[in-house]
Formats: structure tokens, C-alpha cells, sequence
């Protein structure tokens, strides 16, 4: 299984214990595999049904494919300002 | 024109002012947030700003290229603070010029509304007690979520 590395910031990051971890996902993966790849690691339960997605710091939905190589973040509700 | 930027220093709104001022500009606007000393009941004394910094200066830098776009002729300069910040401490300045008012104001609010949105930058409030909370904007029912493309 592929495996990519995500990072995470903020309440997640604190969450998870780390700003970036690594999951195995499935061949031809999505975002959305990504967030439950991340929801069964320790700290994963913190994730609301559709967290909020960045692949090359661009938002993203569920059904884009993702692939080793990208930067892809999973982000916090945002609080700037 | 326009600028945005994150900065790691006290922002200073005159330098912004006189960014977006021409001899052209007949009105100008100038927005600051500010840290406050109470939030939800409780006694705040300062907020840790964080951000995803790549992409905050990208989607600030998008946000400020829209504004360009919709209110035709505006100048607008914005940073955005990310560190600890003490009460009355600047942690956003949006100045905006235009030669009138209208397009100036309307392009503020555009901006800072967008920001509170779209660009990943985070506050944990501390509390007087010594403890600290993440703020999730989300939780309220003013919230607007993030429609990806």
C-alpha cells in the first residue's frame, strides 16, 4: 500500500502528538481515504466527518486523488484575524 | 497594487497607510485586529498565532488578487501576525485606497472576511488561569465553512 505523509497543525497537531505522520492508503487514493487512514490512528477520533483538505496548499474535496510526492495537509478550522 | 504578507514582528499600520496611498486616492481604510482581554466569559492574556505558512501567504496573496479583481482600481496592503501577542497587540491590518470611498470599504471587508475563511492560521487563546484553548470558529453559528473547489 502506498504510503503518504500529512501534516497537521494546530489541534490536530496536538491531537495526533506530531505535526506530521504517515499513513498507508489504497492504491489510486483519495482525500478522503486520507482522513480515515488518519482516523484510525491514535488521535484520529478529533476529526470531524469532512475536515477541511489542502493538497499542494490548495483546498480540496473528498473525491480528489492523492499521490506520494504531494504536500498534503489536513487543517484545523481557522481562526485567523 | 497590492501586498500581503505573515509577519513574525509588531505590525506597524502607518507603514500600510502610506503603502496604498497615492495622489490618486481620495479615500482610504484602514482595518486593525486587535487582542482583547475577555472572550466567551473568559479572562484572556494573550494568543499564540500559528499558521500553515506556505499556504496562508498563498490563499492571503489569492485573496488579495480577488479584491483587486472585484473592486477595479483599489490598492491594498495586508499582514497578517503569526507569534505571541499581548493584549491591544496588532495580529491583522488591512489598509485599502482607492479614489472612493464605496470600493475602499467594500474591499476591507471583503478581505478580512475572506481571511477569517479561507487562510489556514490558527489562534490558542491563554487564559488568566494559565490554561490555553484552541479557538474553533466552526463551533459558532455565525460560521461559514469552506466550500473546496
Amino acid at each position: 500500500m502506498p504510503q503518504l505523509q500529512i501534516l497537521l497543525f494546530a489541534s490536530y497537531a496536538d491531537a495526533f502528538g506530531s505535526g506530521t505522520v504517515t499513513v498507508s492508503v489504497p492504491d489510486l487514493a483519495t482525500v478522503a481515504d486520507v482522513v480515515v487512514a488518519l482516523r484510525s490512528l491514535p488521535g484520529g477520533g478529533v476529526l470531524p466527518d469532512s475536515p477541511l483538505v489542502a493538497v499542494d496548499r490548495r483546498y480540496r474535496p473528498g473525491a480528489v486523488a492523492v499521490h506520494a510526492g504531494q504536500e498534503i495537509a489536513v487543517i484545523p478550522p481557522v481562526a485567523g484575524g | 497594487m497590492r501586498r500581503t504578507a505573515l509577519v513574525a514582528t509588531p505590525i506597524d499600520p502607518v507603514s500600510l497607510l502610506r503603502e496604498v496611498t497615492t495622489d490618486g486616492t481620495g479615500a482610504t481604510t484602514l482595518f486593525l485586529g486587535t487582542v482583547r482581554n475577555v472572550n466567551e466569559g473568559r479572562e484572556v492574556t494573550g494568543i499564540e498565532y500559528s499558521a500553515y505558512t506556505a499556504m496562508a501567504a498563498d490563499e492571503l496573496d489569492r485573496i488579495a488578487c480577488e479584491a483587486v479583481e472585484r473592486f477595479d482600481g483599489v490598492h491594498l496592503a495586508v499582514e497578517h501576525r503569526v507569534g505571541t501577542l499581548g493584549l491591544q497587540e496588532i495580529s491583522v491590518a488591512i489598509a485599502v485606497a482607492h479614489a472612493r470611498r464605496s470600493p475602499a470599504l467594500d474591499a476591507s471587508r471583503f478581505v478580512i472576511e475572506e481571511l477569517k475563511r479561507r487562510v489556514p492560521i490558527w489562534k490558542c487563546e491563554q487564559y488568566v488561569d494559565g490554561t490555553r484553548h484552541w479557538i474553533d470558529p466552526t463551533s459558532a453559528a455565525t460560521s461559514h465553512p469552506i466550500d473546496a473547489p
